[in-house]
């Protein structure tokens, strides 16, 4: 299942639906705030498309693109967007991820710098949410190969 | 709301919850156990709450599946118990 098919209609496929997935996912990020969705909801899609990658194309061509490093290191970005909007409020004089305090950073009413501020919460948890379902993904994929090596170690 | 619909709804997700649990083939219960994903994401949108289906779409039905598939590859097909 996890290693390159060389299925024409499957990779066909893969390759027509990818750029519809991310694009749906984007939206779901964009409009959390004023609709039904949100980070995490666009995050899953995101890493979905991750795991349509993997059906298609292989494991190792995946990890070319996404490899642990780069995943471990996309979900601490997200982490530390969402705590850096959160204490970015506390320094301009609100309470933590009181987002209308960021009006006089971005020179906007306060109900704007709210909508835009909560839009940066869900950036940093969709970067977050798709980068630990990959690696929860690949850890279970690679799961029989990792652990002989470690049992030889012992 | 509607009812006759809601309780439809209920039975499938009953029979679902019930097949999951007493079918021996592990591939196949993972499968059904989509499928009650599914139809709770249904029962969710019915009773209006939108965001709670979207998440159990995206998150039960369409990830959570691959990933018991994946659990399910590294072991036997049959259960032992």
């Amino acid at each position: 299942m996890t290693r390159d098919s060389h299925d024409v209609i499957v990779k066909t496929l893969a390759r027509l639906l990818m750029p519809f997935m991310v694009v749906f996912a984007l939206y779901v990020v964009m409009h959390g705030h004023h609709s039904p969705g949100g980070g995490f909801q666009g995050g899953v899609i995101l890493a979905a498309g991750f795991v349509l990658l993997v059906i298609s194309h292989g494991l190792e061509q995946t990890r070319k693109r996404m490899s642990e490093k780069v995943a471990e290191i996309i979900s601490s970005i997200g982490v530390l967007i969402y705590g850096g909007i959160g204490v970015l409020c506390l320094i301009l004089g609100g309470n933590y991820l009181d987002y209308g305090t960021l009006s006089k950073l971005l020179r906007v009413t306060p109900a704007e710098a709210r909508s835009l501020g909560i839009l940066g919460v869900e950036i940093g948890v969709a970067l977050a949410v798709m980068a630990v379902m990959c690696t929860v993904f690949f850890a279970i994929f690679t799961a029989g190969e990792s652990s002989q090596d470690d049992r030889s170690v012992k | 709301m509607i009812l006759s619909f809601d309780l439809i709804l209920l039975l499938f997700v009953f029979i679902c919850a019930i097949a999951a649990i007493t079918i021996r083939d592990l591939l196949s219960a993972v499968v059904v156990l989509g499928a009650y994903s599914f139809f709770m994401c249904l029962l969710w949108t019915e009773m209006a709450a939108v965001d709670v289906a979207f998440t159990e779409a995206s998150v039960s039905a369409g990830i959570g599946t691959v990933l018991m598939i994946g659990a399910v590859s590294k072991t036997k097909r049959r259960s032992n118990d």
